[in-house]
């Protein structure tokens, strides 16, 4: 038995002996995820468990090293992990943009002091992050940022306003973009930036949704004071991480309609439309539809097992993550449409007993957002086009 | 299993690659059709590919080939698919050697496997009836007759049919037209007496038969597998049959693809190369992120045919439907890119729409296969 295959024997007996049957459930509302931060609640028993059990691991961040609070696990491992919890269908434990977004980030460019500081705090769950990206100006054009950083001895005094900061009046601390030299060229005077989001002139206000929640933040710095050493990577190359960041975030968000799938959606559709004598649906367009959205999200699950592999195997590009964000929330926006669809006028219910609070139709709305957070799908195309294609002029 | 190719299967990739850009590009294809070619297809390449030891992948060791896998089979697909080389590699080497390799008994085997494995043997597989791929609905008769059986019926869609040395025909000897009990298949003479052969050359200048059987006996001891029971070895040879079209419709789509950026990098209206017109390449990228998932759900179904057969059935199911839909797009898209030149004979990329046309319709296309997977998961 190699190495691979005992580590796969024993993964699966610690999670069988340490994942609550409760945390093995498909979520079904917002309090199933775990965030963490300074005011964390767990919303059950199981979740706390879970969460601890897996921490204590190191298996929030499996991948990371163990100095920083990670697994230290290798590809092949990780890959192993992610196998065994998908198959007992075991959910995160900790979701989180540090996680996603911040570690992967700070493990490339962050200095040993900031990766001891912040990185160990992130795996336990400590530290809520948000990230200070888009301005009301600055969406697509995300260069073209205006929040400003002046220098006052070994200090910054940061001042302006970000948008669609996701969470932002939950978090506890924010990475951020700012422009630290106003005369150089846009992409040349940006700076990546951490701060304490409970630091003086620091204000949030969410943003009321069509969805009717309110996930996203107007963000406000009004002289806020941060130390220079809070600066990841160097002083006015704040793009490169900016860039290397959001590779991680669009591969996190092409992935949003693998995390919590509920039942298929034939059965869905087969509860609620009903199906002939022979089994099938009794609305065969919805059935077409159906079975070309499974073919799609089957193909698309087998690109995402390869986009590991390649990046396992050195053979991976870069932009690819933009490749899998433009498909990925383009087809969990056809799954939610599907699944309006089919639940037909019960999935109109916005207020009532039996829709959970409208939980379907505020899901439907919500992805609408998944093709433009991250880079528009737009963009994306435009990414792809350029960079891998090598089209001219893009 | 890693979802990329191992070093030898890229190995594997880089000698066919090398063989059939050499000696098979696309002017080979018009050559043939241009002069009506009797055969269809170059003897002498076929030699080649067996020196090679590709009509022999899918034999066996012990029967004289290499016993490499659906994976391997796929590989070489989709280099023929990248220059459309006729070749009896899918009728023979695949569909021929997996309903042998699977179903024959031993001296069935021995007398055929290693014969294709050096290039002798030529073999068809005969299944379809109708317009349109419904292999439950296979209706040539098979009544039993003295030692044997006798065969009437016809078939169409014969691809290699005309030059086959052997048929594997699928005959119902039992139950009734949508039945799959009572599936059987046979090995005829293609000389046998009542057997005609009509050769069909198809749009894509690739060669079929139209084949029919009046009164034709076949001894007892040609059954290929148990008779009435030769449904799931059917099942089992289209799903391999389906992973190698897949996989020659991956190398169709990836290289009309090469080409039609290339164009898009050439080309000059309005003072611009046509590439940096954004609805171009928004549509360039579309389809470029199509190939790659594409791509990646055919190697999955071949990996599931070589280790996991018995349950490949979804992700070949998934793999046919999404070649055939990107090939679609890729030779549609190709042709309206390069304009008025994609519409002449002249320029290769209509030979690739032709043949992105019959891969969609060899063993199903994209809506049986959706249909089979919405069966599948019951709705």
């Amino acid at each position: 038995m190699s190495d691979l295959e005992i580590f796969r024997r024993e993964t699966r007996a610690w999670l069988e002996a340490n994942c609550p049957p409760e945390m093995r459930r498909p979520m079904t509302s917002e309090n199933d995820t775990y965030w963490g931060g300074r005011n964390a609640k767990f919303s059950s028993e199981p979740q706390r468990v879970w969460f601890e059990r897996m921490r204590d691991k190191g298996w929030t961040v499996p991948d990371w090293p163990k100095e920083y609070g990670g697994g230290g696990l290798d590809r092949a491992e990780h890959k192993v992990l992610r196998e065994e919890m998908s198959a007992i269908g075991a959910r995160a434990p900790l979701s989180s943009f540090g996680i996603w977004m911040l570690g992967p980030a700070l493990l490339k460019y962050g200095n040993e002091a900031q990766k001891k500081e912040h990185l160990p705090k992130i795996a336990a769950g400590l530290i809520r992050w948000c990230q200070g990206y888009s301005e009301p100006n600055a969406g697509s054009d995300l260069a073209s940022l205006q929040t400003r950083a002046e220098s006052d001895g070994d200090d910054y005094i940061i001042t302006g306003q970000k948008i669609w900061t996701s969470y932002a009046n939950y978090a506890d601390w924010i990475f951020c973009l700012v422009r630290t030299d106003s005369t150089a060229k846009k992409h040349d005077g940006i700076s990546f930036i951490l701060f304490d989001m409970a630091s003086k002139g620091v204000s949030t206000k969410p943003i009321l949704l069509i969805s009717g929640y309110s996930p996203f933040c107007e963000t406000f710095f009004d002289n806020v004071r941060v130390p220079k050493s809070h600066v990841v990577g160097t002083v006015n190359r704040g793009w490169d991480v900016a860039k290397y960041l959001l590779q991680h975030e669009r591969a996190m968000i092409s992935g949003t309609g693998e995390r919590g799938i509920g039942r298929p959606l034939g059965q869905v559709a087969a509860d609620s439309v009903g199906s002939d004598d022979s089994g099938r649906l009794d609305d065969a367009m919805l059935r077409s539809q159906i079975a070309a959205f499974d073919i799609d999200e089957a193909a698309f699950a087998a690109v995402a097992e390869r986009a590991v592999d390649l990046a396992k195997a050195g053979q991976s590009h870069p932009a690819f993550s933009s490749a899998m964000k433009y498909y990925g929330t383009e087809l969990n926006k056809r799954r939610h449409e599907i699944l309006m669809s089919a639940g037909g006028i019960d999935a109109l219910e916005w207020e009532s007993g039996r829709s959970r609070g409208g939980a379907r139709p505020r899901a439907w709305l919500r992805t609408k957002a998944n093709s433009i957070e991250g880079g528009t799908s737009e963009v994306m195309l435009g990414i792809v086009a350029k960079r891998i294609l090598d089209l001219p002029g893009a | 299993m890693a979802l990329v190719l191992t070093e030898e299967q890229s190995m594997l990739r880089d000698s066919a690659r090398g063989l059939i850009s050499d000696k098979a590009p696309v002017a080979h294809l018009r050559s043939l059709r241009d002069s009506k070619d009797a055969t269809g297809f170059s003897r002498d390449l076929w030699k080649a590919f067996a020196e090679m030891g590709f009509s022999g992948l899918l034999v066996p060791e012990n029967f004289g080939g290499s016993g490499l896998g659906c994976v391997e089979a796929g590989v070489v697909m989709e280099e023929i698919g990248r220059t459309l080389m006729p070749s009896p590699f899918l009728s023979t080497a695949v569909l021929a050697v997996s309903a042998l390799a699977r179903g024959g008994s031993e001296a069935q085997k021995s007398a055929h496997l290693p014969k294709v494995a050096d290039g002798s043997l030529l073999a068809a597989l005969a299944v379809d009836e109708g317009t349109k791929h419904r292999p439950l609905q296979i209706n040539l008769q098979a009544v039993r007759s003295g030692n044997g059986f006798k065969l009437n019926g016809a078939k169409a869609l014969v691809v290699d049919g005309h030059t086959a040395d052997l048929l594997i025909v699928a005959g119902r000897t039992g139950g009734a037209a949508g039945e799959r009990n009572g599936l059987t298949l046979f090995l005829v003479d293609p000389k046998a007496k009542g057997v005609a052969i009509e050769r069909t050359v198809m749009v894509d200048a690739h060669n079929a038969a139209r084949i029919e059987f009046a009164n034709v006996e076949v001894d007892a001891d040609h059954v290929l597998g148990e008779v009435d029971q030769g449904g799931a070895l059917l099942d089992g040879v289209l799903n391999i049959g389906r992973g190698a079209v897949a996989s020659e419709m991956v190398g169709l789509s990836e290289e009309v693809f090469g080409r039609t950026v290339t164009y898009l990098k050439e080309r000059k209206q309005f003072g611009k190369l046509i590439g940096e017109f954004q609805a171009l390449q928004h549509r360039a990228a579309q389809l470029y992120i199509d190939i790659e998932i594409t791509r990646s759900a055919v190697l999955k179904a071949l990996q599931m045919l070589d280790g996991d057969f018995e349950h490949a059935g979804a992700a070949v199911a998934v793999a046919k439907a999404r070649a055939g839909t990107t090939a679609t797009l890729a030779v549609q898209e190709g042709v309206q890119m390069h304009g008025g030149m994609g519409m002449t004979d002249q320029f290769d990329i209509g030979f690739f729409m032709k043949r992105a046309r019959v891969c969609q319709e060899l063993f199903g296309d994209s809506n049986y296969h959706a249909d089979q997977l919405a069966r599948m998961k019951s709705y």
